[in-house]
């Protein structure tokens, strides 16, 4: 592919366009960033309107937990970058390994959050509970905001999971390939988006002392 | 269209030694160090501040390295301006709207 002209190369993929596809990924993530950009000025206007609340509720979260969750998705994003120039330099099995080590950390995560929104529903602390109800209101609005929130991120760390999946299984087939892997970057893109706004989550919801 | 056939090499992305992977995932550690330890600081109204600017960089080291947007077209650079402009546009008019009601 890269000996032959860009854009219009002969052979089986004649109709490739890797950029075209790398920069239709970049539009997609441009709407997930407004999606949550949308929840983030939600956050920003009841954190400025219940400052003392949104202290007093942020204790709640466990920093060590919401630390070790960082530190998971921060690696995820390193092995998935890595498995790209592996693939590039045609090392089936390393790329392979790299994705199934992303893939596995994802499932990490997921479980770290499974048993602190556990610990949270244990506590009467859940969108409704009559406990949480009794709190001011302030209180009430930052764990809405929380569950929304790390909600949806979990949801895509699931849907990203299904997707280096997915890719895990073209590369064992050979679709992806040393010479065709743009699939591999679309999935690694939106793994590292799903990194990016776990970036901004931990600090507003987990750093509030 | 004319932009594309003028980089002949755009076909082929960047390809970054997992050595400069390993030093920017490192990075990003020692950032999240940072945050999580000024966190326990009573630094008041600079509280947020550090840890939006701490987070805004490890975002900049995601996008840049990690998610190749330096080693792209510039058609990809305008592209996420425009994305983070018109929330910074969102963002600024919610909080004139609060601050001086």
């Amino acid at each position: 592919m890269s000996s032959t002209s860009p854009g219009v190369a002969a052979g089986p993929h004649a109709h490739r366009d890797d950029v075209g596809s790398r920069l239709g990924m970049w539009l997609f993530l441009f709407t997930e960033l407004i999606l949550f950009g949308g929840m983030f000025i939600v956050y920003a206007v009841y954190r400025f309107t219940h400052p003392e609340a949104f202290h007093l509720a942020a204790a709640e979260l466990d920093t060590f937990v919401g630390t070790v969750n960082t530190i998971i998705l921060l690696t995820s994003s390193l092995t998935v970058a890595m498995s790209i120039t592996a693939i590039q330099e045609g090392r089936k099995t390393f790329a392979l390994t790299l994705v199934g080590m992303t893939i596995l950390l994802a499932l990490a995560f997921l479980v770290n959050k499974y048993f602190e929104w556990g610990h949270k529903f244990d506590v009467g602390i859940y969108p409704g509970a009559p406990e949480l109800l009794a709190q001011p209101q302030g209180v009430i609005l930052y764990f809405g905001l929380y569950f929304v929130m790390t909600g949806l991120h979990a949801l895509h760390v699931i849907i990203g999971m299904g997707v280096l999946i997915y890719d895990f299984e073209a590369i064992r087939r050979g679709t992806i390939n040393a010479t065709s892997f743009v699939r591999l970057e679309s999935g690694a893109l939106y793994w590292h988006l799903v990194d990016i706004i776990w970036i901004f989550l931990f600090p507003l919801f987990y750093l509030l002392h | 269209m004319d932009q594309h056939t003028r980089t002949p090499h755009a076909e082929t992305p960047h390809k970054i030694s997992y050595g400069t992977y390993v030093l920017i995932w490192f990075g990003l550690l020692v950032l999240t160090a940072l945050t999580v330890s000024l966190a326990g600081i009573e630094l008041g109204r600079w509280v947020i501040i550090t840890a939006l600017v701490i987070a805004s960089v490890k975002s900049l080291l995601v996008l840049n390295m990690f998610m190749h947007l330096r080693f792209e077209e510039r058609t990809f650079r305008v592209f996420a301006l425009v994305a983070l402009g018109t929330l910074l546009i969102f963002i600024t008019l919610t909080f004139f709207d609060y601050a001086f009601h």
